[in-house]
């Protein structure tokens, strides 16, 4: 049986302070007080003193709480019917299913021997040109949207879900708008894929601590299915307001903090998140999406920041496309060169040119002479910008490679474009004609 | 002897606070109890009979009142032969006998032999009966790969020692004596083919430090000929994130002009790690026409993996690199990141509550920086010959501003500067290392005065661009216009390489030579065109003749042809001198 202690030594934050024994760390206990109960997790232990965080929030908890240790860690039931339903952070049920209390397993357990892991080699597709051309999104790769608040990072982290070819869907939600997560489930519902969704979802509305298990909570589910052979596709959002939530608990436990206020080990806390994306040898994989919303559209704010360095790219929303610079997919390399022989070069070149033409808009906004070439680099970003950028173009990979010479011969003669001879004689179109899908010999 | 024990009475995070009897020193090692388990753990810091350790696993389930068992170890590695090819963590236990026995996950508190007890060497006596040595001379060899592996006297053996025996020619595992030594005061000591050594000290059994001043050549060209890299010298890459600094190491591994390879991934992404580990056994190192994987030593701690053996990590890779510099190789370890392992002090330092230095990071960041490059160096062996260890590191500044504690410290003590720029790396201008920013204290592979005149230009050719903006093209002066033109020719023809171009991507230094030269030529003749709207067509047209040219071997059919292609366009817009 389980010792109960029944006074709380002190009240700070969402982190009461008890005199226990035996203690593991990271142990759960169960906090009840007049107002209700929660979970709580230990996170310190010091002497004869055992701090823990409490998952409702320290709200209404008493110095008579009544403090009962369960033995285990945090854990979260795992079975197919997680299927098809929607929980908060604590996972309980959001839904009118019932309660799941079968087969448990530990959240934030350790990590994938890395030689276990394989080089990633599958492309998703995703319909749209900027990721599926410039920066392919492969299975397994963990890769954040970087956005103002206010851009569609949710509808598009959606739209890629539901265009994927994956198995399993998990929505970890953290301080997400009920509204949001309201039109996450609907889109879901309508195309059919709730069935194979399984949403933990923290609304703004809910306690904060709970928001930082969300994370781990989808991770160890996702973990569960991939060792399956299930290939997962987990959807983050927003890892901002989880970054937030840490900082919380930091400056309550009184840490040194490193960079506005977020804790020095903020870098490793979302590497052991994000690192959960992997393609096991032999099974199934994870692949992880997470919208982060960068606080004053500041790109260097530590949370960003630190995603950047951890994730495998990340691609920023901004006025509602997908920016060509800074967006980068790091493993677009291991699958563009079994595309088409023409992926990586219009890639290149396309991305060269672009940036040609954003310098030709601010010479010209400074009210500069254009010279030939000025112009030409003008018609092609207009067009690059509808025809490519634009969220709403929706084509498969080869057609948008097509559209791509077809642009690049319309506003260039050959030479300008800088692409070698080889690929010029194999693909550009001529007089106008749509090009020809020709293999090129392979050097 | 016995060690001392001691009990937990605290635990944060990674952190614990031991109460113990006995004697403990810093840095020890202990093993902190849960059950059978045993978590392997380092002192810190020591005050009155409480000592803080810092713990190489997660820590969930330490209990207060838990047992601590102290070993009078100092963090050592193992040496012997059989590391090459090794796939390691950062306590060197071997990644893949831990996927054997634990399959997909790292399972805390499993530990294991870092070198194969059961493997067999070919052993050559080298030494015989009645010599005198000292730590670090040789003993006897083994084949391993391609190199004759020396045996050496433990680097630990202080004062003068005479063989007294040594194995004859024969097969044996490292366990076994190969040779008995006798030390001054008489004493008989075994010496088996592996020794131990404690990874935060410097391997010093050698002759003397010479300066480095030969060029490492790592086949990229804006670092071979601009910013290069001397054999024994250090360097760094600070970058933003995305910016190629994994890519630049990458191939820099693969195609540096050295004997051995130690990559220590220090807290950054697994996968990276996997594409070496998976890639370098198929691939042939062109220098030995063995597999690129016979020469290298991967150590792996990504970034969640336990933060504190993230910190052991460099220092592990560097004790390895430091034993195979004593058999007079030139070993180059590669770094990713410094960052992250500086990072793994910070949030050390900050559980201690030490008074925290500029955006958190110890007050000490500096010197332990600083000692950690020290370590790289050419040094002269005992016998006359000559080692290596060459050490680049990248840094992973906060929000990619290179004024930060761990990129201005390193700064401070790197012979060469490869900063990389978001800029450059947006325009997808690879590697994206800044021509303007950067610099080195080492030689080039090619002429200096032609550098320093490519430098020049460059340098004039970037203020006529910025000026452009100011004044536009019309306001610009067509010799100006020229001089931006020539500049960004050769940003783009030689500055610029494709990493993923078999040829283009690694340029020998007799190519080098031979294509700076012609490039330079190019620089200097003067040129005359109609209008601006020639002079850059002239250019793009020029670029990608060049770019052609590079993408075609030395001995191959149309080299001499293309580069003849070159000369003609050229001298067709000269001016007679
Ligand atoms: N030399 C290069 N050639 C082509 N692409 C490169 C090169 N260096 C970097 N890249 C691109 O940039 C991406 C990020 O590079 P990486 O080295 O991982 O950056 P960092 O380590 O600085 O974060 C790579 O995945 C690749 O797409
Ligand atoms: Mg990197």
């Amino acid at each position: 049986m389980h010792k109960v202690y029944h006074h709380v030594e002190r009240i700070a934050g969402n982190v009461i302070t008890i005199r226990a024994d035996n203690v593991k760390y990271r142990e759960l206990a169960e906090v009840t007080s007049r107002h209700g109960s929660s979970l709580a997790q230990v996170i310190r232990l010091e002497h004869g003193e055992v701090s823990l965080q409490v998952f409702a929030g320290s709200r209404g908890v008493a110095t008579d709480a009544r403090v009962r240790f369960l033995g285990h860690a945090m854990q979260v039931p795992f079975s197919d019917a997680l299927l098809g339903r929607a929980f908060t952070g604590g996972v309980q049920p959001r839904d009118n299913g019932p309660t799941l209390t079968e087969n448990l397993t530990n959240i934030g357990g350790p990590s994938v021997n890395p030689s276990k892991r394989i080089i990633p080699c599958k492309m998703v597709r995703t319909g749209i040109p900027m990721i599926d051309v410039f920066n392919t999104l492969v299975e397994s790769q963990k890769l954040p949207i970087f956005a103002r608040a206010g851009e569609p990072y949710n509808p598009l982290l959606a739209r890629i879900a539901l265009q994927a070819e994956v198995d399993v869907i998990i929505l970890g939600g953290m301080g997400l708008k009920h509204d949001d997560y309201l039109t996450f489930r609907d889109t879901l519902e309508e195309s059919g894929a709730l069935s194979r969704t399984v949403m933990f979802v923290h609304t703004a509305a809910d306690p904060v601590v709970e928001c930082l298990l969300v994370p781990d909570i989808s991770l160890a589910v996702a973990e569960q299915f991939a060792l399956e052979g299930k290939r997962v596709l987990v959807l983050l959002t927003d890892m901002t307001n989880f970054a937030d939530a840490m900082k919380e608990i930091a400056i309550t436990m009184e840490q040194i903090p490193s960079n506005r206020g977020y804790p020095g080990d903020l870098y490793s806390q979302l590497a052991s998140r994000y690192e959960k994306a992997v393609d096991f040898d032999t099974a199934g994989s994870i692949t992880i999406l997470a919208a982060t919303t960068m606080p004053g559209d500041d790109v260097t704010h530590p949370v960003p920041d630190n995603t950047g360095y951890i994730t495998e790219g990340q691609f920023y929303l901004r006025n509602a496309r997908i920016e060509p610079f800074g967006s980068l997919s790091r493993l677009k390399q291991q699958v563009n060169g079994d595309t088409r022989d023409d992926h990586r070069t219009i890639m290149d070149t396309m991305i060269q040119l672009y940036a040609g033409y954003k310098e030709t808009t601010e010479k010209q906004s400074m009210g500069f002479r254009m010279s030939e070439w000025d112009n030409r680099l003008l018609k092609y970003g207009e067009r690059f910008e509808s025809e490519m950028m634009d969220l709403s173009v929706n084509i498969p990979l080869e057609e948008a490679l097509d559209l791509g010479w077809k642009i690049l011969a319309e506003c260039f003669d050959p030479v300008e474009t800088g692409i070698h001879s080889e690929l010029i004689d194999a693909f550009w179109p001529s007089n106008g004609q749509k090009p020809e899908a020709v293999a090129v010999a392979s050097d | 002897m016995s060690h001392a024990t001691g009990t937990i009475v605290g635990v944060n995070g990674n952190m614990l606070t031991v109460a113990f009897e006995g004697a403990v020193g810093q840095n020890e090692v202990g093993y902190a109890k849960i059950g059978d388990l045993g978590l392997m753990a380092e002192i810190v810091r020591i005050r009155g009979n409480l000592a803080d350790m810092q713990v190489f696993e997660d820590t969930t389930d330490l209990t207060v009142g838990g047992t601590v068992d102290f070993t009078g170890d100092l963090l050592s590695v193992e040496l012997g032969p059989g590391l090459l090819k090794g796939i390691y963590d950062g306590l060197q236990n071997p990644l893949p006998d831990l996927a054997e026995e634990c399959g997909f996950f790292l399972q805390r508190g499993m530990y294991m032999d870092s070198l194969d007890r059961s493997a067999k060497w070919d052993f050559t006596p080298k030494a015989s009966p009645g010599d005198t040595v000292t730590a670090g001379e040789i003993l006897g060899t083994v084949p391993e790969g391609i190199f004759e592996h020396a045996i050496m006297v433990p680097f630990a053996f202080k004062g003068t020692f005479t063989v007294e025996t040594v194995a004859p020619a024969g097969s044996y595992t490292i366990e076994k004596t190969i040779a008995q030594l006798k030390d001054e005061a008489g004493n008989s000591v075994d010496v088996c083919m592996f020794q131990r050594w404690p990874v935060k000290m410097p391997i010093t059994a050698y002759a003397e430090r010479l300066r480095p001043t030969e060029p490492l050549v790592t086949q990229v060209r804006i670092v071979d000929t601009f910013f290069p890299v001397a054999r024994g010298g250090t360097y760094c890459i600070p970058g933003p994130f995305g910016a190629g600094k994994t890519v630049l190491q990458q191939i820099t591994s693969r195609n540096a002009e050295v004997d051995i390879v130690v990559i220590a991934a220090c807290g950054e992404r697994a996968g990276e790690v996997v594409e070496t580990l998976r890639e370098f056994p198929e691939l042939t190192d062109p220098r030995t026409g063995k597999s690129l994987m016979d020469r290298t030593v991967i150590i792996c701690n990504t970034s969640s993996m336990p933060v504190a053996a993230r910190e052991a990590s460099v220092y592990t890779g560097v004790t390895i690199a430091g034993y195979y510099r004593l058999m007079g190789l030139d070993v180059l370890l590669l770094a990713d990141s410094t960052s992250r392992w500086a990072q793994a002090l910070r949030e050390t330092s900050g559980r201690l509550e030490e008074i925290p230095g500029e955006e958190a990071f110890p007050a000490y960041l500096e010197s332990v920086i600083a000692s950690f490059y020290e370590r790289g160096g050419i040094v002269r062996l005992k016998d006359g010959r000559s080692g290596s260890i060459t050490i680049g590191g990248t840094v992973s500044p906060a929000g990619g501003n290179f004024d930060e504690p761990v990129t201005q410290a390193t700064l401070k003590v790197v012979g060469a500067f490869h900063g990389l720029s978001r800029s450059r790396s947006d325009a997808r201008r690879y590697p994206a290392i800044d021509p303007l920013d950067s610099w080195s204290k080492y030689n080039t592979v090619v002429d200096n005065e032609v550098v320093a005149f490519a430098a020049d230009l460059l340098r004039r050719g970037t203020e006529v661009g910025q000026m452009m903006k100011v004044v536009g093209e019309e306001g610009t002066s067509d010799d100006d216009f020229i001089m931006y033109l020539k500049a960004e020719y050769l940003d783009a023809v030689y500055l610029q390489q494709n990493a993923y171009d078999t040829v283009d991507g690694a340029t020998p230094a007799e190519r080098q030579k031979q294509v700076f030269g012609v490039i330079a030529e190019i620089l200097k003749s003067s040129m005359t065109f109609e209008d601006k709207d020639a002079a850059r067509r002239f250019f793009h047209e020029l670029t990608q003749l060049t770019r052609d040219w590079n993408r075609l071997k030395t001995d191959q059919d149309g080299f001499k042809e293309a580069q003849a292609r070159l000369d003609k366009a050229v001298s067709e817009v000269s001016k007679n001198a």
